[in-house]
């Protein structure tokens, strides 16, 4: 996957059908997944400060200008615009298609495989498996909070908020000590036992690979032809 | 900021994904000597919180609301290395499982929201406690730190940007614009960045690690007549 963005990235703007191929095949890969597509929409969301950042390119950059529809748009602005938003989508949509067919715990276990030290694998394993609790607490806070008949309107309830987050921030902490004793009393010596459970077969090296393969195709394609 | 893929070009990808490994490794050995065989719970349970902190509303005016980004505050309140740990696992994790970020540009996203905001934010909290001793030095510490942590952060972006944007903004424009904006949304950071570290001053000043040695908790033998 990563592989796949990183060809991507790297193809120069401009051909724009070579982009348009990356894309379809993205699509295929969630075809194929059977992600739902309304999910796929709500999580592409995150992408729009940035849609906005390179819709605005064309009105604000230098150079020579091109008139579309009547408007005075800057040709290196356009490109640049179109490339952000081309290279963004794919990226979004790949990240997307990797956050939603792998469960939490072999993204985990592979980015222990990927060689990331093992403390920094441990603290997100501990992060993703606390993070519901810690939410919920401030979930229930928050409850707390309006049946006593109080809702946060405007700056003036940014006091009552920010001890609600000094608050929490008490209770998670205890409750890291609460947990390590727990770990302690279980035998815990400063290591966790090992995540390595599945290395990747030959057949899933070949499934994996085909994204980045199938990119590369093209990209030579787009050479040969251009 | 989540910056997605193909939004800065690969070598300064790759540069800063070089940068932030290092910073990293560094700060995990020093939280190891923070927190010893501590270290892996506590800094994930502070990392989840600092998840949990992001998604707390702060409503600002006609229901818009902000959030916060939680560096300084990280830092403050568990230390800097920890604290960089644990922001970064959170820009790591959101890039990984949300998608929030590019995975290419996850070195950049790293060192924009976590290492820069951490370091800034410490080193601004460190002078102003030398200056101010005692609890209100701790609490301007707090309101400046984050103030200042989150326009470096965007200045620390806009420079990656100009060194390998995939744009042609004009640098000095897009400049102005980040650094403008984010200078308020500082502003907002730092007020409740400092009302957070009050609370958690008031109720249990040793957890503050930015307070340790400066700030005493004050045990006191209350008596009361008895009739």
């Amino acid at each position: 996957m990563l592989l796949f963005v990183l060809l991507v990235v790297l193809t120069p703007l401009g051909n724009w059908w070579l982009f348009i191929t990356y894309l379809l095949i993205i699509f295929t890969v969630i075809l194929i997944a059977k992600l739902p597509p309304l999910t796929v929409i709500r999580r592409m969301v995150i992408e729009v400060p940035f849609v906005i950042f390179a819709v605005l390119m064309p009105f604000f950059s230098a150079g020579p200008y091109v008139s579309v529809l009547g408007m005075q748009l800057s040709e290196a602005g356009l490109t640049a615009g179109i490339g952000l938003l081309f290279k963004g989508t794919i990226g979004v949509l790949s990240s997307i298609t990797l956050a939603s067919t792998t469960p939490m715990r072999e993204v985990l276990s592979g980015l222990s495989r990927l060689k990331v030290p093992n403390m920094l694998v441990e603290i997100a394993a501990f992060m993703v498996r606390y993070v519901d609790v810690v939410v919920d607490e401030m979930r229930r806070m928050r409850i707390a909070r309006q049946s006593r008949g109080y809702f946060e309107t405007g700056i003036r309830s940014w006091p009552v908020i920010a001890k609600a987050a000094g608050a929490l921030f008490i209770r998670a902490y205890e409750r890291g000590e609460r947990v390590h004793l727990a770990m302690l009393s279980r035998g815990y010596q400063g290591k966790m036992p090992s995540y390595q459970i599945a290395i990747a077969t030959n057949q899933q090296w070949l499934v994996g690979m085909i994204l980045p393969i199938s990119a590369v195709v093209v990209l030579i394609l787009g050479w040969r032809i251009s | 900021m989540h910056a997605p893929d193909g939004f800065i070009n690969a070598p300064v990808s790759l540069g800063t994904g070089v940068i932030s490994a290092s910073f990293l490794a560094v700060a995990l050995s020093k939280a190891r000597s923070e927190l010893d065989e501590k270290a892996a719970p506590m800094a994930g349970l502070v990392a989840a919180y600092v998840f949990a902190v992001q998604m707390l509303n702060f409503p600002v005016a006609l229901g818009t609301s902000g959030h916060l980004m939680g560096g300084a505050l990280a830092a403050i309140l568990i230390g800097p290395w920890t604290g960089m740990i644990a922001v970064s696992t959170v820009v790591i994790l959101q890039a990984l499982l949300f998608a929030d970020g590019g995975l290419t540009a996850l070195g950049f996203n790293v060192f924009n929201m976590a290492i820069i905001t951490v370091i800034a934010g410490w080193l601004v909290f460190q002078l102003l406690t030398k200056v101010i001793k005692g609890r209100t030095g701790i609490i301007a510490g707090a309101f400046l730190a984050a103030l200042v942590s989150v326009p470096a952060s965007a200045v620390a972006f806009v420079f990656q940007y100009s060194i390998g944007g995939t744009g042609t903004l004009d640098i000095a424009d897009v400049f102005v614009a980040m650094f403008s904006v984010h200078v308020l949304i500082g502003i907002g950071e730092g007020l409740i960045t400092a009302l957070t570290v009050t609370a958690v001053l008031a109720l249990r000043p040793d957890l503050v690690f930015g307070a340790r040695g400066k700030v005493q908790a004050n045990l006191e033998i209350r008596e009361s007549q008895v009739r």
